[in-house]
């Protein structure tokens, strides 16, 4: 609550329901990522109760690398921590993140992996989003676009600058009938790249 | 003070007209349920926004100097907000970014806070101007340099060092006028505002040939002209407010409404280039903090100085 109120006073952020509605079923959210104020500012948009059955997936080998980091990912930011690395692994993420689905919680998911540090809008996505989308068809999978705060936080940042933030939702997107993991894969990548403000741009003139 | 007090129910009285008259014609429009048409639930929105500012300004008025400087210091974080959101910025710029939010707002507006006149003037245009590239610099990013410091100084010239100059009325110390500076503030407030107003409606009334036609649609000449000339003889109607005459105060208020006619101009020009309507959406109906400011962005350092050569 005081997260969300203190990223309301820096980025005074707006929510742009295009093509979903704030109230709903359990959901998936996707959205690109590049900044440690992803999560807060996209659940900062969300109505309370969604808001509070809402827990983000982040990466274990990161938030548990120390104390502070996994108290506050555990405790303050009630993540679902999974980890990244194939080798070293010891518990599956989809099992992790199934459960969690399971137990009632929407989730948030930034399907790129890790903080987008390139000039490129977008990543390629990994596959957990496609094994999310066919286990539980059930769960709508909804793109959300977060706008400028790579700016505001960009990596290695401790204070924001504050700048204006939207976060666009766009319409749910789900896994078609005989649809493999690539396609969906990329299907769902530019689902996403259309809600940027640069595309949306390119398909209003034309 | 007798004049805040007449002052005050002034713009009761405009706004309550003014709600009033909205009232009834969204009541005429809407009588056979028909839908509301979208200028005139833009003219509510607007109504009801002008409500709230008034209030914010009545407010800071009660807390004095301090009150002021707070409100004018939060409107530069708000306008410099939106200013930057439209630039382009690289990592490299974080902590100058974070500087012009960090030390430069508050530090323009706790000079004017001590009244060291001397250091005001030149802090952003000396100091801030040579450092602010200098960091820049030694971030070691060039690419786009020269674009990314210019749009730097822009933004804290606009939206710091311009806007600091409306409460920067109150260190005048203008003979026989002492301690009524908050006054002087409403007058400019109340002009420029008032013009921007009046421009709108002779602009919706009459408004025929367009000032410039690519930049804004909305501006035209009979607009321009029926809100200044209006404006003025609000001006000299206000010069109770004022150290000036009547005859001193039209044409003072007619000088800040044309500045304050080109602050819109350029604060369009800016939107246009960047492809955005509005700046924000602080204000309902208005849009951002700097569609309603950028008049007096323009016409605050002039009408500041126009007082301080000739009535300090």
């Amino acid at each position: 609550m005081v997260l969300a109120g203190l990223a309301r006073a820096i980025t005074g952020v707006r929510p742009i329901w295009q093509g979903s509605a704030p109230q709903g079923g359990q959901r998936i959210y996707f959205a690109n990522h590049a900044s440690h104020g992803d999560f807060i500012l996209l659940s900062t948009c969300l109505p309370p109760q969604e808001r509070e059955r809402t827990r983000a997936v982040a990466g274990a080998d990161y938030w548990r690398r120390n104390r502070i980091r996994h108290v506050l990912a555990r405790d303050l930011l009630n993540t679902v921590l999974v980890e990244r690395n194939w080798i070293e692994r010891s518990q599956d993420p989809m099992v992790i993140m199934l459960d969690a689905l399971k137990d009632g919680h929407s989730l948030i998911i930034f399907p790129e992996g890790t903080r987008n540090m390139t000039e490129e809008p977008l990543l390629r996505f990994r596959s957990g989003i496609y094994n999310l989308a066919l286990a539980r068809p059930d769960v709508e999978l909804i793109p959300c676009w977060i706008e400028n705060m790579s700016r505001v936080l960009p990596k290695g940042a401790f204070l924001p600058v504050p700048l204006l933030c939207r976060v666009i939702f766009g319409a749910p997107v789900g896994l078609e009938p005989d649809e493999d993991r690539h396609a969906f894969l990329a299907r769902s990548r530019q689902a996403l790249l259309d809600l940027s403000p640069e595309r949306q741009r390119e398909l209003d003139h034309g | 003070m007798v004049e805040t007090v007449w002052l005050f129910l002034g713009l009761l009285a405009i706004l309550t007209a003014a709600s009033a008259i909205a009232t009834m014609l969204t009541w005429k429009n809407t009588r056979n349920g028909d839908v509301l048409p979208a200028t005139l639930a833009n003219l509510n929105a607007r109504i009801k926004a002008w409500w709230i500012m008034v209030g914010a300004i009545s407010i800071a008025f009660l807390f004095g100097k301090g009150g002021v400087i707070l409100l004018f210091a939060f409107v530069s974080f708000a306008a410099l907000r939106e200013y930057v959101t439209l630039t382009h910025t690289r990592r490299g710029d974080h902590w100058i970014l974070l500087g012009m939010f960090l030390v430069i707002i508050p530090v323009q507006y706790y000079l004017l806070w001590i009244e060291w006149y001397g250091l005001f003037a030149i802090f952003v245009p000396v100091y801030c101007f040579l450092a602010m590239p200098a960091l820049t610099a030694i971030s070691g990013d060039t690419a786009r340099f020269l674009e990314r410091v210019s749009e730097q100084q822009w933004g804290i010239m606009l939206s710091v060092y311009c806007l600091s100059h409306v409460p920067a009325l109150l260190t005048l110390a203008i003979p026989g006028f002492a301690g009524k500076g908050l006054l002087l503030i409403a007058f400019l407030i109340a002009t420029v505002q008032g013009s921007d107003v009046l421009q709108y409606v002779f602009g919706k009334l009459l408004g025929r040939h367009k000032v410039a036609p690519r930049i804004s649609p909305s501006k035209t000449w009979e607009g321009l002209i029926g809100g200044i000339v209006s404006a003025s003889l609000l001006g000299a109607a206000l010069s109770w407010l004022t150290p000036f005459t009547p005859v001193q105060a039209g044409p003072m208020a007619g000088f800040a409404c044309i500045m304050g006619f080109f602050g819109g101009l350029v604060a369009s020009a800016i939107k246009r280039d960047r492809g955005v309507k509005d700046w924000g959406h602080m204000i309902e109906g208005h849009g951002g903090m700097l569609d309603r400011a950028d008049s007096l962005v323009f016409a605050a350092p002039v009408f500041f100085h126009m007082v301080r050569y000739f009535w300090t």
